[in-house]
């Protein structure tokens, strides 16, 4: 092969002196160290919002109405844990199914085939329209509507036959109603994503024939991934929430638990409303964990170097501070 | 190296493409010789860029054909009519067909190594090591070896350009296209991709490149195409067309340009 000459990376190489330097004003040596501008209101500041922190923690912990040793009490009782461990159940299957579909309805709005447009298009326009607690509540009806459920040709024979009622649990309605709506907005988060990606990356693909299925799960959906992880959790947080509204198709979810048991004890209803606050906060901050850590591993490539985690930003900072308090005691 | 495939022969013949009522090639006819390089020159609409995609069926023609080694890309002959191919076939065509973009497009997510190595595997030509072994081979070959680990937006426009050529090059194809491969570098780094791509040239390899720089026709093509609005209005040999154009057009072109 041919020699190609590189062009040099010579850094550094700082240009001729011309002339004479201009004379230094007021006679400042040359390398006087800057100090940089002080903001003392920023201080101020943040006093005043320390004070109002420190008061609210106070009046959270110092007032009777909370009744914090309930709250001990009924945290990780047996009934509640089982009530979270089904919120947490009903949300794995609806995130998942949900974007599966979401994804299945955002190629199907940008195929070329016009029926499967319009179809999508219909899908995630009906289920953004109608209230998921509808939904859920017409599902929840569903096997007073239809007896049976059979799979076969319209107006023909049928090839599999289900009998609803024992197919419809309780908590398989809920799954699905969640799913049925998760999918609709997953769709619009998924489309978003794929046109987010470049032309060119399209057009790279063709150009060098990769199958199309290649093209979709190797090229453009990892690229689509950096655009849709946000705001799929957004999504997915909504989801951790949305599934309270399971309690009303009778499934004891961790809110319907906390329902059930304030009316059993009517006295302890602030702290149980409590402990469900907190689970579902435990819940939505194990989701932005696992965001960080996602969107972090697909954005290989998208950026020059990809940010420390906090676990390593923090191990910095500490060394920083012991290699300054080395400094000074040396000083 | 790996075995390059057998320069393939390029004929186009009256192709006409329109975007609507807008016509952008208009009855082009042009063939190139195995082993030839051929340089596509024309002002900025002239339709370079449509010629080029045509050729390896990124852009369907509306009437003619292009015949690549003997074969017909795209489309099938259906008695005396042209039906289009389908999309598995027109794939398996392309990866015959190496084409480098103007603005690389280099898979951002995949490494340097991944990016030359991925089709060859896609396509399933060679076995993942071979293809990474091939791929070891092409870097280097565009003095690009130490960077096989790097991801392209850490690379200079240059070098990314040189590892788009190396991904090009990974199928082996019969014929390369360049589609204005150095209009988006710094001109510093235009010469890099200029020597790599002059290399092909005495390799061998069929290539068509569409490309502003003059010096570069000159230097390494067989035969320059001029096109304006959609023909090619004049062709031949550099000496001629570039130093003895007879058209106005060419004639006003080049002395725009030089």
């Amino acid at each position: 092969m041919t020699e190609h000459s590189l062009p040099a990376l010579a850094a550094g190489t700082a240009p001729a002196p011309t002339a004479e330097p201009p004379p230094p004003t007021d006679a400042v040596p040359a390398a006087q160290r800057v100090i940089p501008l002080r903001h003392p209101r920023r201080w101020v500041a943040t006093a005043v919002v320390l004070v109002l922190l420190a008061q609210i923690v106070h009046g959270l912990a110092a007032n009777r109405f909370y009744q914090w040793d309930r709250f001990a009490y009924w945290f990780m009782r047996p009934v509640i844990t089982d009530g979270l461990l089904i919120t947490l159940q009903v949300t794995v299957y609806s995130a998942l199914l949900g974007l599966a579909g979401g994804i299945l309805l955002a190629l199907g709005r940008l195929s070329g085939n016009p029926v499967l447009r319009v179809v999508s298009w219909l899908y995630v326009w009906l289920f953004r329209s109608v209230p998921l607690i509808v939904v859920l509540l017409f599902l929840y009806n569903f096997s007073a509507l239809y007896q049976s459920l059979s799979l076969g040709v319209p107006f023909g024979p049928a090839f599999v036959h289900f009998d609803e009622s024992r197919l419809a649990t309780d908590t398989a309605v809920a799954v699905v109603g969640l799913s049925l709506n998760e999918a609709a907005y997953a769709a619009e988060v998924v489309r978003a994503g794929i046109l987010s990606v470049d032309q060119g990356q399209h057009e790279a693909a063709a150009s060098l024939g990769l199958p199309r299925r290649y093209q979709f799960t190797r090229i453009v959906f990892p690229q689509a991934l950096r655009a849709i992880v946000p705001a799929y959790v957004n999504q997915l947080i909504g989801l951790v929430k949305s599934t309270s509204l399971v309690f009303y198709v009778s499934l004891l979810d961790l809110f319907g638990t906390v329902q059930s048991m304030g009316s059993t004890y009517p006295g302890d209803i602030v702290p149980l409303l409590l402990v469900a606050t907190v689970w579902y906060v435990i819940l939505t901050s194990a989701v932005s964990v696992v965001q960080f850590y996602v969107e972090r591993h697909y954005s290989r490539g998208a950026l020059r170097s990809v940010p420390p985690t906090p676990l390593q930003r923090l191990g910095a900072a500490v060394r920083e501070l012991r290699a300054r308090a080395g400094k000074e005691a040396a000083l | 190296m790996t075995a390059q495939a057998a320069p393939a022969a390029l004929e186009v013949r009256g192709v006409h493409k329109a975007y609507g009522a807008q016509r952008v090639l208009d009855g082009v006819d042009l063939t190139v010789p195995p082993g030839q390089v051929t340089v596509i020159l024309g002002p900025s609409g002239s339709g370079k860029s449509t010629l080029l995609r045509v050729i390896n069926h990124l852009e369907r023609p509306d009437a003619g054909h292009v015949i690549l080694g003997g074969e017909l890309i795209g489309v099938r002959r259906h008695g005396d009519r042209l039906k289009e191919l389908g999309e598995r076939a027109i794939l398996r065509q392309r990866s015959r067909i190496g084409f480098v973009f103007q603005n690389f497009n280099l898979f951002p997510h995949l490494t340097v190594l991944e990016n030359v190595a991925a089709a060859p595997v896609a396509t399933g030509q060679l076995g993942r090591r071979e293809a990474q072994e091939q791929a070891r081979g092409l870097l280097d070959r565009v003095g690009l070896a130490d960077r096989a680990g790097a991801y392209p937006r850490q690379l200079s426009g240059g070098q990314q350009q040189r590892v788009a050529i190396a991904r090009a090059l990974a199928l082996r194809p019969g014929i390369v296209l360049f589609d204005e491969p150095t209009s988006a570098l710094d001109p510093e780094l235009v010469g890099e991709v200029l020597s790599v791509i002059k290399g092909l040239a005495t390799g061998g390899t069929t290539l068509v490149v569409v490309t502003h720089e003059i010096g570069f026709a000159r230097e390494v093509a067989d035969h320059v195409v001029f096109l304006d609005g959609g023909r090619i209005v004049e062709q031949g040999p550099p000496a001629v067309v570039l130093d003895h154009p007879r058209h106005p057009r060419t004639k006003e072109f080049l002395s725009r340009v030089l």
